[in-house]
């Protein structure tokens, strides 16, 4: 969707300010607190990766814009909870569960939590019988697409030319998955585009950037 | 709802929690509270697993594990040439995490690369650990692409004009890293001592490895 979360290319948030590599990843308890019930909620296979992203971008872009990151995840995770009938706003206000617990795929336990920083095979990576429609080196345009919903494709390049830097192979397609309809693996790119084709005469030629992008978000350039 | 700040304010350190050992909690810190305590109450989550959860991303992983494969880089060329191109296994291989799909992208002479997530706040966790707050926040995100000369100013890096700047926006599972040049007047370091020259902000592509003589400082 076209929401506050797709930044690229925005203007008026003011300078970037460094922090020491020393500095603390998080600045208050709550904020490890939340951090961990995300993490273990997603755990349960209550939702999937690409529905809890979907949570987050798709807050009110006022509201998104004025939260802090961990406010941000939190609210999504109220959400989240409640969307599933998992817990109720309510019950947040109470402290305590008012209804009785919803139904969840697992419950992880604390001593598998050692092997969570996965080993072997990435999480996403999945086999795509068909071959790949695109080469390496081949000039692609990013599809012109507005979806309400779930996206990986950024405003910013959508509609422009750019050309074929990587093959990833078949990874989970987000746009489907966040919508619970499968994980309908595509090929995924890396599509490398010039700063002018971007940004316009007068950019720096020097600057290219890249996107990662799945087969259906291209069409061949003509 | 908390307060309207302003957007996403660079450190958190506005938020009233109890710096001083005081008591008064802040409106969010209640609810988080609350919210755990209906987690737990309904089985969904053992609060011995948050416990473990923040353990293990606070404490297991964080930019030093890059550092050791960087100066792996610069000391072994055959671990270079398998890290530019199976960075996944390369890295797996020195011990650290796999579960993600891992790209290393070399900076040369002429050539450097920057490593953004405009959609969201994807990061190297293997190698970085958990992401720094300016990485997630508006003003990186939104720049990064657009200019990134001028973010890396703000980090005070002047790169001469001419040089090839590539900005890899993380929007898959893919995860970029920079393997940033060997400084020059490192010849006789072992991989210890040059992994002590290796910085975070280095393998993000908003920095340079530290000088020998920065890091006696």
């Amino acid at each position: 969707m076209n929401g506050a979360a797709d930044m690229g290319g925005m203007m008026g948030f003011g300078p970037v300010v460094p922090d020491a590599e020393t500095d603390p990843l998080f600045h208050a308890e709550w904020e490890r607190r939340v951090f961990a019930m995300a993490i273990a909620m997603a755990r349960t296979g209550a939702w999937n990766l690409d529905m809890s992203r979907f949570a987050r971008e798709s807050l009110p872009p006022a509201q998104y814009l004025s939260m802090t990151y961990f406010e941000i995840w939190f609210a999504a995770l109220e959400k989240l909870l409640a969307e599933r009938g998992l817990v109720r706003a309510d019950e947040i206000a109470a402290g305590r569960a008012l209804l009785p617990p919803g139904r969840v795929p697992r419950i992880g336990q604390p001593d598998e939590v050692a092997g969570i920083l996965g080993k072997g095979k990435p999480g996403t990576v999945r086999d795509v019988e068909k071959p790949a429609r695109y080469v390496v080196g081949e000039r692609v345009r990013m599809r012109n697409m507005h979806p309400a919903t779930h996206t990986r494709l950024p405003r910013y390049v959508r509609g422009r030319t750019g050309v074929i830097e990587l093959n990833h192979g078949g990874h989970v397609f987000p746009d489907s998955n966040a919508l619970g309809k499968g994980e309908a693996p595509q090929w995924l790119y890396t599509v490398r585009f010039a700063g002018p084709e971007l940004w316009g005469a007068g950019t720096d030629p020097a600057l290219s950037v890249s996107v990662d992008a799945w087969e259906s978000y291209l069409e061949a350039a003509t | 709802m908390p307060p309207a700040r302003p957007p996403h304010a660079h450190h958190d350190h506005d938020h009233d929690h109890d710096h001083d050992g005081g008591t008064q909690l802040s409106e969010i810190d209640l609810r988080v509270r609350a919210l755990e305590s209906v987690l737990v109450e309904k089985g969904y989550v053992h609060p011995a697993t948050l416990d473990a959860l923040i353990e293990t991303y606070e404490k297991k992983i964080g930019p030093r594990n890059g550092a050791h494969v960087v100066a792996r880089a610069w000391t072994d060329p055959a671990y270079r040439e398998w890290l530019l191109s199976d960075a996944t296994a390369a890295i797996a291989a020195l011990g650290y995490p796999g579960g993600q799909s891992m790209v290393a992208v070399a900076n040369t002479p002429t050539e450097h690369n920057l490593i953004v997530c405009t959609l969201c706040s994807c990061y190297p966790w293997p190698v970085l650990g958990l992401p720094p707050v300016w990485y997630k926040s508006a003003p990186y995100r939104s720049r990064a692409v657009l200019d990134p000369r001028g973010v890396l100013k703000d980090f005070g890096l002047d790169l001469p004009p001419g040089t090839q700047i590539k900005v890899w926006d993380s929007t898959a599972e893919i995860r970029y890293f920079v393997l940033p040049e060997r400084p020059e007047g490192t010849d006789g370091m072992d991989e210890a001592a040059l992994a002590r020259l290796v910085t975070r902000d280095s393998m993000i592509g908003v920095g340079l490895p530290l000088t020998p003589a920065q890091a006696a400082q």
